[in-house]
Parts: structure tokens; sequence; C-alpha cells
């Protein structure tokens, strides 16, 4: 017997345990729109339950290919086109979690939470894509000038020496504001482990690269030296023609990732519009990933030309401003068509390439289909209005049930407490997102675990009525009950798994909260409150009478 | 000590026909609401385009948005207020025969938001919400919302039926659509919009109400085993009575919370709100009078023929039953 509570008791604690693991506030970096401007990396601290739009504001589109000025040939290439186009625009919409997905076969959905300014959001996502074919830095005039720029940085006071003269700019305001919270961009760990040199702030942040013109950056340091890399005094010093270009994904070096820098030329030699077509194939002889390409008439000559003098070079192919995969060199003189050799790469990495390449060369144009935009006050709106709900609701359920059945009914509400913390806990932990609707869900499956509790206490009354002792009243209420409660609860579910099938976005965090709490409910009122009848039991051992 | 229906020993299955009755005036009322003023479904469905717009300035009201829309000639849109009066609601649907280009709805928007800021200026009022759907997006939901309604119902059926037999479940899904009729014809009479979100209230309906059922009925399959002498109308006016404090009072606290929901949770979920308030009202109100009954009717249209012993209803053809 009291081995078995004390298992019943491991098994809540394990369950209490868990949620609040999940619930508790945990470091997160979040990509944000700095006061300047500038996306920077932040640390924040917080719960891992996340809101829905309608909650905190933001975004929701879904776009379609644009077939109505004129057919476009492969609907379902443009809308990949597309999609790897928006996906390489993520860092410019300025919110800390985007989302960029496909949805179904011809849809793009994006939503960004906490948007402020969906017209800009809109004029990213609809920009036409722009790639261009640059060489990169071959005499390594850029590394020869790091020394200079960190000389005009320290000149600018934003270098770390100290009593440098300082005059104050918004920067340096940024900056301060960096060093000062211990929560802000962290570059300054980098500066331990020697980049390309010793002195200055940027030849501390940046390493040499594996090809000419190519810098490798910590990623946690990828915020700071962006906006070193845009400070007026730093572009004054980047080399004549030179031009400093990211790379589009980072790259893990043994445990750290690195973000590429390039420096590349200003003129590029080949653009979108001259390129016809990419495609992804396996060479025949050497069996290595490659991707094909075909250049217009015009295009074709332009490349020919300049391929002939810069054999031997590397060059970038930049799309949207982002350089994709690493440079590759050029082997000899190409005209109209050429290949890109991956070597070792996979064919999925080739498709990749040759689908940005399209995505440069064929537009797509993209309409959107469905917006909705939710204000941050109305949020913040909702999620008091929505807080205040529950608390009014759940109050109003635990007073029912306690005036109703006394002594039972406070276990049951001491079973309802955890309830809610498991729901929570649940949600957080399945990474799903708290929307209004879900805390309509919410408080409704609190009426469903009072159900459950009801069920089970009204056997009880009527086995305490046909004159059983306490304890086989105890026993028989939650056997009795037993088949109601699955029934009922599982229909619901049922019902619920439908409506997250096929419902959208607010929709479907009703149906997810209503899942998870039906779950919850069932532990806490079958589970938590046999094991609070059992120790009660226990306790005045043999209960004679039981306030129900 | 508290005790409801404690005891209760009502002729529920007696009162049927007033129970239909009421039922039938609720519905030829509502249906007749519905026919007169037609279906307020939201946009969601038709496409169209919502905005949400809070006056900072007190001098915005219904009529000057009317003239600053119709001054830069934006005609046909509804307009409401929203909540307080410095909330306001406009809405325009996107005509199903213009030829129904998808940017419609973002232009639409975009108007709207031009002709209030050209009229009222910046910072006399905050855009709090746009929704602007395609109308072919909206044609979507539409299908998806009915498909949702439909498995949902038909998964429940059998669910039911495996659980108990069939005629269980019919009667289950008879007293579910009561349901569902009645709240349809609920927002009728309220002429509350027709979004996704009612749809999602309708459909936690359903499920509460066939939980509702489903417990009467698995005391009805427990009596049937329990008292084998008493007959089926005996046995079901036991069961609904047995089960009446549980039923009262978790329709009860069900209710409490939706009502909570209701006066707090604030106008963006009030249509939502007010539908669950009355589902769960005709839910709890259909499993104590239409279920049995309709249990019953058809029981005796197709008396037990079932083989499976002792699942199926115990009715032999030789005991009369009091009509």
């Amino acid at each position: 017997m009291l081995s078995s509570i004390r298992n019943r008791l491991i098994v809540i604690g394990l369950l209490v345990a868990a949620s609040v693991w999940s619930l508790w506030p945990r470091n997160v970096t979040v990509r944000q729109l700095g006061p300047d401007g500038r996306m920077q990396d932040v640390t924040v601290k917080r719960t891992p339950l996340k809101l829905g739009l309608d909650l905190q504001g933001g975004i929701h589109l879904a776009l379609e290919i644009d077939q109505s000025k004129g057919v476009v040939a492969n609907p379902s290439d443009a809308l990949d086109r597309a999609l790897t186009v928006i996906r390489q625009r993520v860092d410019e919409f300025g919110v800390s979690e985007p989302l960029v997905q496909k949805a179904g076969t011809g849809r793009i959905i994006v939503e960004l939470p906490g948007e402020r300014d969906p017209a800009r959001a809109k004029g990213i996502i609809q920009r036409s894509a722009f790639l261009e074919w640059r060489l990169t830095d071959m005499q390594n005039q850029f590394s020869e000038a790091i020394a200079r720029i960190d000389r005009a940085l320290r000149r600018a006071g934003v270098a770390d020496v100290p009593g440098a003269p300082t005059t104050p700019s918004p920067l340096e305001q940024l900056l301060k504001t960096d060093s000062a919270g211990a929560d802000t961009t962290r570059a300054d760990s980098a500066a331990d482990t020697a980049g390309l040199g010793t002195s200055g702030l940027l030849a501390s942040l940046l390493f040499q690269g594996g090809l000419p013109g190519e810098y490798l950056v910590p990623e946690e340091s990828y915020a700071r030296v962006d906006s070193l890399l845009r400070l007026p005094d730093v572009e004054r010093e980047i080399p004549r023609g030179l031009e400093l270009v990211w790379g589009a994904a980072p790259r893990s070096q043994g445990t750290r990732a690195y973000r590429p820098l390039y420096a590349v030329e200003r003129r590029a030699l080949v653009t979108g519009d001259q390129l016809t077509d990419a495609q992804a194939n396996l060479d025949q002889q050497s069996g290595g990933a490659i991707v094909t390409f075909q250049l217009t008439r015009a295009g074709g000559r332009i490349f020919a030309r300049e391929t002939a003098r810069h054999v031997g070079d590397h060059l970038a192919i930049i799309l949207d401003q982002k350089v994709q995969s690493q440079p590759p060199v050029i082997r000899s003189e190409i005209g109209r068509r050429g290949q890109i050799e991956l070597g070792s790469a996979s064919l999925r990495e080739a498709q990749d390439l040759a689908l940005v390449l399209r995505a440069g060369a064929l537009p797509a144009p993209l309409v959107i289909v469905e917006e909705r935009t939710v204000g941050a006050s109305l949020g913040d709106d909702s999620i008091r209005k929505g807080i205040t709900a529950s608390i009014v609701g759940v109050a109003a359920i635990v007073l029912l049930v306690a005036a109703y059945y006394r002594f039972a009914g406070l276990l049951a509400v001491g079973a309802l407490s955890l309830y809610a913390l498991f729901t929570l806990g649940g949600l957080a932990a399945f990474g799903a997102t708290l929307t209004l609707p879900g805390l309509a869900g919410f408080i409704l499956s609190v009426g469903m675990a009072v159900d459950a509790n009801v069920l089970v206490f009204e056997r009880m009354r009527e086995e305490l009525k046909a004159k059983r002792t306490v304890r086989a009243a105890m026993d028989m209420g939650f056997q009795n009950a037993m088949p109601a409660i699955v029934d009922s609860n599982l229909t619901t579910v049922l019902t619920a798994l439908f409506l997250f099938q096929f419902g959208t976005g607010p929709v479907k965090g009703f149906a997810i909260t209503l899942i998870v709490g039906i779950f919850a409910s069932f532990i806490s009122a079958v589970f938590v409150t046999k094991t609070f009848f059992l120790i009660w039991q226990e306790r005045r051992n043999p209960a004679k009478e039981l306030s129900i | 000590m508290l005790r409801l229906f404690d005891n209760a020993n009502y002729d529920l299955l007696g009162a049927r026909r007033k129970a239909y009755i009421a039922t039938g005036l609720m519905a030829v009322v509502g249906l007749i609401a519905l026919a007169v003023r037609g279906v307020n479904s939201s946009i969601e469905f038709t496409g169209g385009t919502l905005i949400q717009v809070r006056a900072v300035d007190s001098t915005i009201s219904i009529g000057a948005i009317r003239s600053a829309l119709e001054g830069h000639g934006i005609s046909g849109s509804e307009l409401s207020t929203f909540g307080t009066d410095r909330d306001f609601l406009i809405r325009a649907r996107v005509e199903a025969d213009t030829s129904g280009s998808d940017s419609e709805a973002q232009a639409a928007a975009a108007a709207v938001g031009r002709a209030l800021t050209e009229t009222f200026g910046d910072g006399s009022h905050t855009v709090e919400r746009v929704e602007a759907i395609g109308p072919k997006v909206g044609g979507e939901l539409r299908t998806r919302a009915l498909l949702a309604i439909l498995l949902s119902f038909g998964a429940t059926l059998i669910y039911v039926t495996f659980r108990f037999e069939w005629r269980f479940g019919i009667a289950t899904i008879a007293a579910t659509a009561h349901d569902i009729v009645l709240t349809v014809c609920f927002i009728g009479l309220m002429h509350l919009e027709i979004s996704l979100l009612v749809i999602a209230a309708i459909l936690t309906i359903v499920g509460y109400s066939m939980n509702d059922t489903i417990v009467v009925f698995d005391r009805v399959r427990e009596n049937l085993h329990k008292y084998k002498r008493e007959n089926f109308v005996e046995i079901l006016n036991r069961s609904v009575n047995e089960t009446l404090p549980r039923t009262v009072l978790t329709g009860g606290s069900t209710i409490a919370a939706t009502l909570s929901l209701l006066i707090f949770a604030g106008p963006v979920i009030r249509a939502f709100a007010w539908v669950m308030a009355f589902g769960l009202i005709v839910g709890t109100f259909s499993s104590i009078f239409i279920a049995a009954p309709v249990l019953l009717a058809i029981e005796r249209r197709w008396p037990g023929e079932d083989v499976r012993g002792a699942k199926s209803i115990i009715a032999p053809a030789g005991v009369s039953q009091p009509t």
C-alpha cells in the first residue's frame, strides 16, 4: 500500500519536474533589429512558450506564384526558386523567429512574429532576386587593408584601446551598451583566440579562409563584424573596386560555426538576366555532383572573354548580396555552356546551387493570397483579456467544485493546479504556440478535467449511499467511472485531431491546447486525485467518513 | 451537504414531446432568421478584407470613416464598432463575380489604409489588424472547414459504434446533429459571423455533446445488465436520472468557464464564446431530453435483432412498453 503511494508520488514528482523544467526560463539567442537598424544577436532569458501572432502581434502571409500576368512555365520550380530567395532574406525581416515554409504544393507561408512594419516585410518578400558572378579578391588587397581599417577604427574610438579619445557616435553608444550588458553581443571572446593579427579589433575577429579573398568570422561575432564593416570610417578604407559580401550559410569547423566573408570585385562578370538555365547532374566520368548552366548568346560572349583572362581565379556566385557555396575556380575559357564541379558535395547540394542560379535567372513573381496582420497593442490587449478570462473561468470552476464536493472537491482542486502546470509544460515541450483560441481551449479543458472528477465523485457518492466502506467506495468510484472518462476524452481528442489537421493558425492553436489539455486532465483527474485520496486514506486509517 | 438531483426520479422520457416542441420552435425561428438575413460568413470564407482601426482622435466615427472611404472611391464596405466605441471594423468582401484576382484583397486593404491616413492624418488612428484573404484561399478554407466537420462526425460515429452498438451510435449522432442545427439557428438569430474560430467552436460542441450523450449511454448499457427485469423505458429513465447530477454539474462548470470567456476575453473571441456557451447549454439539454428518446425511437423501429448477446439492447418482443 505504502509503496504503491510512494511509486505514485514519484511519478507525479517526475511529471512536475519535467513540466517545470520545460517551462523554466532559459537563455535563447535571437537575432533582432538593433537601434541602428541592423540585425544583431541578443541573448534573452525567457520562458520557452511561444506566443502566437494574435498574442504578440505580427504578420502571416501566404504567397503563390502570380500567374495573372502571363503563364509561368514551371510553377512548382518557380515556387522552389521563390522559396530559396525568401529564405535568403530571412535576416532582413528584422524579427527574431521568422518562419518560411512551403505549404502544400503551391504555396509559401511566411510568418513574422512581432513584425512592426508589414509594408517593409512585404517589400522584402516581393523584391525580385538579383544574381551576379563576381571575381574574388585574388591579390589579397583587402587583407593588406585590414591594418589600415583597424587604425581607422582606433581613430574613431571604436577599438578597445584604453584612454583613446572618443567622440560619441550612435554606433559607439551601441557598442558601449554591448560591452556593458553581459547578455548582448559577445564579440570579445573571439579576441582571446588570435585571429589574423593580435593588434586591432577587426584583425582579431577575422580568420583567413582557404581561398584568396575568403575570411571566416566566428558566428557569434557575425553581427558585430557586420556593423563594423558598415561604418563610414571603415568603408572609406576598403580598397577601391572591392566589396565585402557575406556567405549565405554558416560553415562549421570543428565544434565552432563560422560565417564566411568574401572580398569580391564590385564589377559583375555576368548577371542573372544573362543566365538561361541551370541543372544539377552527376558527372559521367568522376561521378561527382556538378551544376551545368547555360548563358544567353550575349552573356556567353562576355563570359568567354572574361574567363579567358581570369583562368585560375575564383568566381563568387552572389544572390541578393550573399555568396552561395564556395566560389569555384575558373579552369579554362568558358562560353555559353559551362559546368561547376562541386567535388565531394552531394547531388542535393548541387540541386540547391542550381536552384539558386535559376532563382536569379528566372524571376518568380509572387502574389500575396492571404494576409493576417495583428498590431502589437491588440496582441497585448488579447493577452491581458485572455489571462483575465482564464483566471476568472478557472476560479469559477474551482469554487463550484469545492462548494459542491467539499473535502473531495479540495483534493480535486489540488490536482487541477497540477493540471495547469502539466498543460503549460506540455505545450512548451512540444514547441506548441499559445494563441488566444488556445487560451480558450485551455479553459475548456479545465472543464473537461473537472468532468472526470465529477464522474468519479458521483460514483463514489452512489457507492457510499449503498453503504459501502469509504475505501471500497473510493476504489469502485474510480473503477466504474473509468469507461465513461475514457470514452469522453477520446471523442474529444478525435475531434481536436481533425481540427488540427484541417485548421489554420488560430484553430490549430486551439486544437493543440485542447489535445494537450485533455491528456493533462486525464492524468490529473484520475491519477493525481486518486493518489491524494490514497494518501488521505492512509493518514487516517481506516477512514470512516468522507466529505464528498 | 450539497446534493443536486439526489435520488432524482423524473419522468424525463415522458417529457420528450415537450422537448421536441421546444427544439422544433427554436429551429423554425432560427431557420427563418437565417433565410431572411442570410448567412453572415466571415471574409475567411468569402475572400475579402477586414481592417480593425483604433481611433486616437475622438472625431473619428463610423460616419466619418464612411465619408472618408467614399471620398476615396471605396464603396460597399461594411462598418461597425468592435468592442468599444473607438474600435472600428471595416469589412469589404471580394465579389465572387469579379475576375477574382488574389491581389484584389491586398489592394483593397492598402486603399482603405491610404484613405484613412489621408483623411484623418498620421497618428489619428492605429491599424490594429488587417486580414486580406483572396477568394481562392477563402474557398479552400470553406472546403476544409466542411471536411473537418464531416470527418469528425464520421470518425466519432465509427468510434461509438465500435464502443457500443450501431443504434447507440445513430442516437448519439442524432443528438449531436440536433445540437449543431440549434447552434446554427442561434448563430442565425444573433447574426453572428461564421469564421474559422466559430467552426472550431461548433466542432468542440460536437465533441462535448457526444461526451455528454456517451456518459448517459454508458449508464444505459450498465443498467441493461444490472436491471434485467426492467423494461427499456424504465431503464432509460433511470439512467438519465442517475447521471443527472453529473450532467448538470459538468455542464454548469464548463458553461461558467465559457461565460468568463464571453465577458472577459474581449471582442476578438466573442462570437466564439457565444457559440460555445449556447452550444454547451443545448448539449446539456439534448443529453437529458433528446438522446434517450431518440434511442427509444430507434429501438422501437429496429428492435434488438442484434446477435452479439449482452451488447445488444434487451427488449424482448413480448414485453409491453408503456407509452
